[in-house]
């Protein structure tokens, strides 16, 4: 299987730390993965975006134009990525901050997901990116919630690893979004 | 097996440099690389290594270039513009016959351009950027893994065949994470290094120059630098066949444009087309023959390379003289970076 | 019979290529006879610049890498970052040092990189053919400033031991010429200090020797060694501008 995903936001909102939990996750289950982070002139204007290819065989191209998920946490990424997703792609949703209604879009599914809700709902609202990570994995299977969660070890930073148990509570309550719909 | 660690381009570079016994890094700042002087302020301190960020490009090769001549292996990194600068110095290791690293993490151009991936510099890097008609070993990584080996390659190369070594890679190589396997540096025989400056001792004078002045002296340097070229040729060229042995059609590129096209490639089978890839390791030497005795058979090869055109010119000179060579190129730029998707439509077009 | 007068060890028994008159060669002697007197030749690796000095490996019997113009104190602090343990000298000539490698003496002297510089300071480009250099004084005729040089054009000439003296990383700068038996022992002097520096461990030592280039000036020898007394000394101060260890 083969899994490539846009993830973007703005800066603060955690993609690229998201980007590399889900790297770290498929190490975790031996699986060949590539993280590209945009770079330069996209990062500008204070927005974040990266890719992730998950593959149990070649990677192949880090650069995906139209990818088949897209988890876009902002109206900007949303309007600049979900023209991108490819057909019959799924763009999960930030519907804290996110308006779908004027999408024009009919071949894609949209998971609408109140990530700031959510996350302020956990006490942290920092959580929005682990909140969509968690609802990705259980919408996709790309990687397991279990390897997300030993990833998180992976990918903080030894001092803020006594959060680890919060931000698996906010992967697993971005699941829980799914496992609902 | 050792664990996988996921690892930036740029930091693999370095801990490929490190594990192959590299100790000295001289650098200056200029985006996409900068990671690599970054992560070697960090860590040669660590080694009783030495890092300098020097007051210029030009002063840091040549930097290089003094720490080469004590035998040590050195190295420095940049990106296109800063590579123009260093090209003095690397014209001159190449008639010095010293051993080092050059990293070229490139950017767009020409001029100050753009940061975005580009493949602007081949002609730069492997048709002898400097004066003076001489050529460097050239390696094009195209993932995380060879980012590493390459690197480690690339001092053991330098220093069998005494000459700089480049890396050629760009913001894509450069900057996204992948697993990597950390291993020891391969065993290799290497040359005694007699040339070396330490102080003569109680032994003969050594000195390490480019300047050939008596009669007939220079030819002769450049027809015994011209043997090396061949012998490179003959025994280190290096490339990535994926599925071409059945292939109707090859496509080939170098580093990231290969690695955008491999996916293209996997596409265009999972569609039942024949087609395969063919990508050079080494541009300096270019993989010749890999390319003739594929073409011996298949009669179609798509060039894609983030330029207008210029490993074009090398697959031209390579293949049958009945194979058809076409070329697909994005100059790059913001936005410029093609997809698997492009590629496809273009191998479709040709297939 | 004692031997009062002997060719330094340093240096080979060759003859220079240097033009009759010209002091390198004269230069040369008082470097080697300061490595001799250090015990130095075995453990040093000079570093040669672009220039008529470029064949410095051809008249001393060291180690020598010869750099690209300019570039003789980055290779140099490549060298002596690769081997603290050896003794390491730039031979560098006004174009060389004061244009094209300003910010290479400028920033491997400001890092106090353990290094010693000889400067020698002829006010032109002798190799190329005697062009206009940026320690030319101001109303002297080059082949490049065939009118003289002139301030408004041409700007001014630089006094680089003074410039030197000016940063924190340098320990000794001092100025030299060897144009009469006092200067020549005084250079000689300022030479040995210089060296002394790198052998004691204590920093970044730069010695400025005024020179003459009688063939580039239109002059014969006797005529060039006056001028560097009458014009080049009266603008190039001879001394010590700075010495930090006091040596």
């Amino acid at each position: 299987m083969r899994h490539d995903m846009y993830m973007a936001g703005f800066g603060g909102q955690g993609v690229l730390l998201a980007g590399t939990l889900l790297s770290h996750a498929a190490m975790i289950e031996d699986r060949n993965v590539s993280f590209m982070p945009s770079y330069g002139v996209e990062k500008r204007g204070g927005a974040a975006m990266c890719t992730v290819v998950i593959s149990d065989g070649d990677v192949g191209s880090p650069v995906i134009g139209n990818p088949s998920v897209g988890v876009l946490l902002n109206q900007t990424a949303f309007d600049k990525y979900c023209p991108r997703i490819r057909s019959g792609g799924i763009c999960i949703v930030n519907a804290s901050l996110v308006d779908i209604s004027t999408c024009p879009r009919k071949d894609i599914e949209f998971v609408s997901i109140p990530m700031n809700a959510i996350a302020m709902d956990l006490g942290d609202s920092r959580m929005v990116n682990m909140v969509a990570v968690g609802a990705y994995a259980a919408r996709t299977g790309a990687v397991s919630l279990a390897a997300l969660a030993e990833a998180l070890k992976d990918t903080l930073p030894e001092r803020n690893h006594k959060y680890i148990p919060d931000n698996v509570k906010a992967l697993e309550a971005g699941a829980e979004q799914i496992r609902r719909n | 097996m050792a664990k996988r660690l996921l690892v930036r381009g740029n930091e693999a570079i370095c801990r490929g440099a490190i594990e192959a016994g590299c100790r000295f890094y001289f650098g200056y700042p200029i985006t996409p690389q900068n990671d690599i002087p970054e992560y070697m302020s960090r860590e040669m301190p660590k080694l009783n290594g030495v890092f300098i960020q020097a007051e210029s490009e030009i002063a840091s090769v040549n930097m290089v270039m003094g720490a080469a001549a004590t035998g040590a292996r050195a190295m420095t990194s940049s990106s296109s513009p800063g590579i123009s600068l260093k090209m003095e110095a690397i014209s001159y290791m190449a008639g010095m016959e010293l051993p080092c690293l050059i990293v070229n993490i490139s950017r767009s151009g020409p001029g100050l351009g753009g940061i975005d991936a580009s493949q602007g510099d081949y002609f730069q890097a492997v048709k002898g950027g400097g004066h003076g008609g001489y050529h460097i070993i050239v390696l094009a990584p195209a993932s995380i893994q060879e980012m590493y080996d390459l690197a480690m390659l690339a001092f053991d190369l330098a220093e069998i065949y005494r000459t700089p070594v480049m890396i050629l890679g760009d913001s894509v190589v450069g900057q996204m994470k992948e697993p990597l396997v950390p291993h020891p540096r391969p065993h290799r025989e290497l040359p005694a290094k007699d040339w070396a400056l330490r102080g003569k001792g109680d032994g003969e004078q050594r000195f390490i120059k480019s300047l050939y002045l008596g009669d007939g002296e220079l030819e002769a340097h450049n027809w015994k630098l011209d043997a090396k070229y061949r012998e490179m040729k003959a025994r280190e060229t290096r490339w990535e066949d994926f599925q071409t042995s059945d292939a109707d059609l090859i496509v080939t590129g170098f580093g990231s444009a290969a690695r955008i096209a491999k996916t293209a490639v996997m596409m265009a089978r999972e569609e039942g087309l024949k087609v395969g890839l063919l990508r050079p390791v080494t541009l300096f030497p270019f993989p010749s023959a890999a390319f003739a005795e594929r073409t011996a058979r298949c009669k179609k090869v798509l060039d894609v390379e983030l330029n207008t055109g210029q490993m074009v010119e090398d697959v031209r000179l390579s293949v049958a003289r009945d194979a058809e060579v076409y070329f697909y190129g994005r100059p790059s730029g913001t936005g410029s970076l093609p997809t698997p998707e492009e590629i496809l439509g273009q191998i479709k077009k040709y297939y | 019979m004692q031997q009062v007068f002997k060719r330094p060890t340093s240096l080979k028994d060759v003859q220079t290529h240097f033009c009759p008159g010209c002091h390198h060669g004269t230069i040369h002697r008082l470097v080697a006879e300061a490595l001799d007197e250090f015990g130095l030749q075995k453990e040093t690796i000079g570093i040669a610049s672009i220039g008529c000095s470029v064949f410095l490996y051809y008249y001393f019997d060291i180690d020598v890498i010869e750099t690209p113009h300019g570039r003789a104190p980055a290779v140099a602090t490549g060298v002596k970052r690769a081997r603290p343990d050896r003794f390491v000298f730039t031979y560098q000539g006004d174009g060389d040092l004061a244009a094209i490698g300003t910010a290479e003496i400028i920033h491997a002297a400001n890092r106090g990189e353990h290094i010693s510089v000889i400067f020698v300071n002829n006010t032109t480009y002798g190799m190329t053919g005697g062009q206009m250099a940026p320690t030319t004084l101001l109303g002297q005729k080059t082949s490049t400033s065939p009118y003289g040089r002139k301030p408004q054009v041409e700007g001014y000439p630089i006094r680089m031991a003074e410039l030197l003296s000016g940063l924190d990383g340098v320990a000794f700068s001092a100025r030299a010429a060897v144009n009469s038996p006092k200067n020549l022992m005084d250079a000689k002097k300022q030479i040995r200090k210089a060296f002394r520096y790198q052998v004691e461990g204590k920093g970044f030592s730069f010695v400025e020797v005024l020179a003459a280039c009688p063939t580039n000036w239109g002059m014969n020898p006797i005529e060039a060694n006056e001028r560097v007394g009458r014009e080049m000394c009266e603008f190039f101060k001879l001394g010590t501008f700075k010495n930090t260890a006091e040596l």
